[in-house]
């Protein structure tokens, strides 16, 4: 309770620690030259941990009863809501920022055993990296949401050249490309939306959508769809993901392990701004887009899975685990219904830390691998375990003395791996008991009970939902297939090779991510109450809006108080439609 | 001044487009600048009551102070912003497809060998 009595003391300012920390320790940190590698390694877990007891105490803030949701709510400048900028906590920020810390702890944890030295520059660009994604979760302003993403895709370039090499320039030069395009579509979007509704800030905006005179409702569909592509492009979504998966496999292992939140901003960013501007409440526009959201979900799904078994390499198996998981969350998110985004709430902490696991595993798998002279490569053949009558190949099984291995004692560090890749796999295909079965479970049951528990007889599920409830079970089959076959192959048909070596600093990170899928499940009802309630306050935007709008500046203790601003409630015309203004909630569309 | 602002962008757009799906590096440059510039000119046009024209920038006196009668400064403050942050990433998109260009030895976007080599650290 020490913490919250801290917290309360701190709150709203704590709200600008996830952002202000990393900031900081990056510009200390750059002021150090190259051979203090180790004590920015100190430097860097450090400021994860602070972040780590940092995002911990928000999300507990964030979870309080009956508390003034106007406290969450930081004015930056002390300038009220719509004309200056404001951050924004929530339940879902909380939840997306305690995700990175953990993530981001181990990765720097990890990279402590040897990637921080392969190139320069790893550990600033790193705290960068996270500055971004804090500030990306907790703005409440679209344009400062284009700067914190630019900060996080800076950092992301930098992180994804290190170590450099060909492969990783090469597919470094993609990666910046389409991103730069999507910049583009961002600010195409952004402001057009501006145009449209006379403010960025999106609670402002939201509340402005619903009396959007109908001339401009076209023109605002066409924004919020140009602004959606640009974030579906970081999302991964089928079309636009062929970048994916090479640029990630290349990354050097505690890179992709934060990579895989990369994607989750994507969602984040599509879940709070559908949610708020086309929100059931939004009039003529109420959930534009939903059947666009869950088409492009399942066809990512699909191409994932399919790429999936078709993938012999492990680091691109990896990168297809990432786009399945956000195909998954992709199509739950369109639904638009409460259940159902709170099970997508449970499911996407749970498959980013197992993606982030199955990225470090992937490194240290392929390190045994090469260090180990004997062994065979199976990049291009066929699956080595099957033979023709599906009998076991002579010696399988055998030690090379042609004894049976039984009772023969695994050496720890294979078994640590092993287990460790068999709890990814059941986390990343929906298996029980891990909170990937938990997620998906909680997804399917809110498609067949759309309105809870024995209170949804009659209600349709529609076909899209048959095809999401398919598709979800099949690529769960998929994923499974293809990750065994994997496991098989490089820890049970590895006849002559060495045990792998595995340091405590590479196997505490791996040990902390799945350790944390298995807390979701022990205490899986608390998470999913908390989802609940994060899931009720997003589909009732109407609370985010009245706690953003109504939030005065603190008045300054010299000079005369401050008067908030009237602020207009009827558009002024804005030139670009022809009609003349409709009514607020006009019926066109 | 409406039209001949809409056909910049728009030519602008479609040579941009055009050289970013082109293979070389170099063009891919010019096409992500390009596409910028037209970015920019299009979010100066997106003021609150459309294009300025002949509207003051800053209060004067005896002027009403409403945005029909000044511009749009909000326009101005995001370009200032994008126009930076075009900058600082085409820079290092130059220095990428530099090294790029001295490693695989070819200006080609994808290199002229498979790319399937993973490299030791």
């Amino acid at each position: 309770m020490s913490l919250m009595t801290l917290t309360e003391r701190l709150m709203p300012h704590l709200l600008l620690a996830p952002i202000l920390l990393p900031m900081l320790t990056a510009a200390l940190m750059l002021t150090l030259g190259e051979k203090y590698q180790r004590t920015k390694l100190l430097m860097n877990i450090s400021s994860c941990l602070i972040g780590l007891v940092i995002a911990m105490a928000l999300v507990k803030w964030s979870n309080q009863d009956g508390m003034a949701t106007s406290m969450n709510v930081y004015l930056s400048g002390n300038w009220a809501a719509p004309f200056g900028i404001v951050l924004v906590l929530d339940r879902l920020s909380a939840l997306m920022l305690l995700t990175t810390s953990v993530v981001a702890l181990c990765a720097v944890v990890y990279s402590g055993a040897r990637w921080h030295r392969v190139g320069v520059h790893f550990h600033p660009l790193f705290q960068f990296q996270m500055m971004g994604l804090a500030g990306a979760f907790l703005t409440g302003d679209l344009f400062n949401l284009f700067v914190f993403f630019e900060i996080m895709l800076a950092a992301s370039y930098g992180l994804l050249l290190h170590g450099s090499g060909k492969s990783r320039v090469q597919h470094g030069l993609h990666y910046i490309a389409i991103n730069l395009a999507a910049s583009s579509l961002f600010l195409i979007g952004v402001s057009m939306l501006y145009g449209i509704t006379g403010t960025l800030n999106m609670a402002d905006l939201a509340r402005i959508i619903p009396s959007v005179s109908s001339a401009d409702r076209g023109l605002l569909h066409t924004a919020a769809g140009i602004l959606a592509t640009a974030f579906l492009i970081k999302a991964a979504v089928w079309p636009l993901n062929f970048w994916l998966v090479p640029a990630y496999g290349s990354a050097t292992a505690p890179v992709g392990a934060i990579f895989a939140l990369m994607t989750k901003v994507g969602i984040y960013t599509i879940v709070r701004l559908w949610t708020l501007m086309f929100s059931s409440e939004a009039g003529p526009s109420a959930h534009f887009g939903s059947a666009w959201l869950i088409l492009g979900g399942l066809a990512t799904m699909l191409y994932a899975a399919i790429s999936m078994l078709g993938t012999q390499r492990l680091g691109y198996v990896a990168g297809y685990a990432a786009i399945l998981s956000a195909g998954t969350l992709l199509a739950a998110a369109g639904f638009g219904q409460n259940l159902m985004t709170s099970a997508l709430l449970y499911y996407m902490p749970s498959s980013t830390l197992a993606v982030a696991a199955l990225f470090l595993i992937t490194d240290l798998i392929e390190r045994w691998r090469t260090t180990d002279g004997a062994s065979v490569r199976f990049e291009d053949e066929e699956a080595p375990f099957l033979t023709a009558e599906l009998l076991p190949r002579d010696g399988f099984n055998l030690d090379e003395d042609e004894e049976v291995l039984i009772g023969r004692a695994i050496p720890a560090a294979m078994a640590f791996l092993g287990l460790s890749f068999m709890l990814c796999t059941l986390v990343i295909s929906g298996l029980p008991p891990l909170s990937g079965f938990i997620g998906k479970f909680a997804m399917l049951s809110a498609l067949l009970n759309p309105l809870g528990l024995g209170s949804s007889a009659g209600t349709q599920i529609g076909w899209l939902g048959w095809l999401f409830m398919g598709l979800l079970i099949a690529t769960g089959l998929m994923a499974l297939t293809a990750l065994v076959r994997i496991g098989i192959r490089e820890f049970w048909s590895s006849i002559s090779r060495n045990t792998p070596e595995l340091k405590v600093i590479e196997g505490l990170p791996l040990a902390i991510l799945l350790g944390c899928c298995i807390l979701m499940v022990t205490h899986g009802a608390s998470v999913m109450r908390f989802t609940q309630r994060a899931a009720d306050n997003l589909h009732a935007p109407g609370n985010y809006i009245r706690a953003v709008l109504e939030t005065h500046p603190k008045p300054s203790p010299t000079a005369k108080p401050v008067v908030a601003p009237e602020i207009p409630t009827v558009l002024p015309e804005t030139g670009f439609g022809l009609a003349p203004q409709a009514p607020a909630g006009g019926t066109e569309p | 001044m409406e039209i001949v602002l809409a056909i910049a962008i728009g030519v602008l757009t479609g040579s941009g487009v055009w050289l970013l799906l082109r293979p070389r590096t170099f063009q891919i440059i010019m096409g992500l600048l390009l596409l910028s510039y037209a970015v920019n000119l299009f979010i100066f046009s997106m003021g609150r009551v459309g294009l300025a024209i002949d509207r003051e920038p800053i209060l004067q006196p005896g002027v009403p102070t409403d945005l029909m009668h000044y511009a749009d400064p909000m326009p101005q403050a995001l370009v200032l912003t994008a126009i930076v942050i075009g900058f600082a990433m085409t820079a290092l998109f130059l220095v990428v497809l530099l090294a790029s260009r001295g490693m695989t030895g070819t200006d080609h976007v994808d290199g002229s060998l498979s790319n399937d080599v993973q490299e030791a650290p």
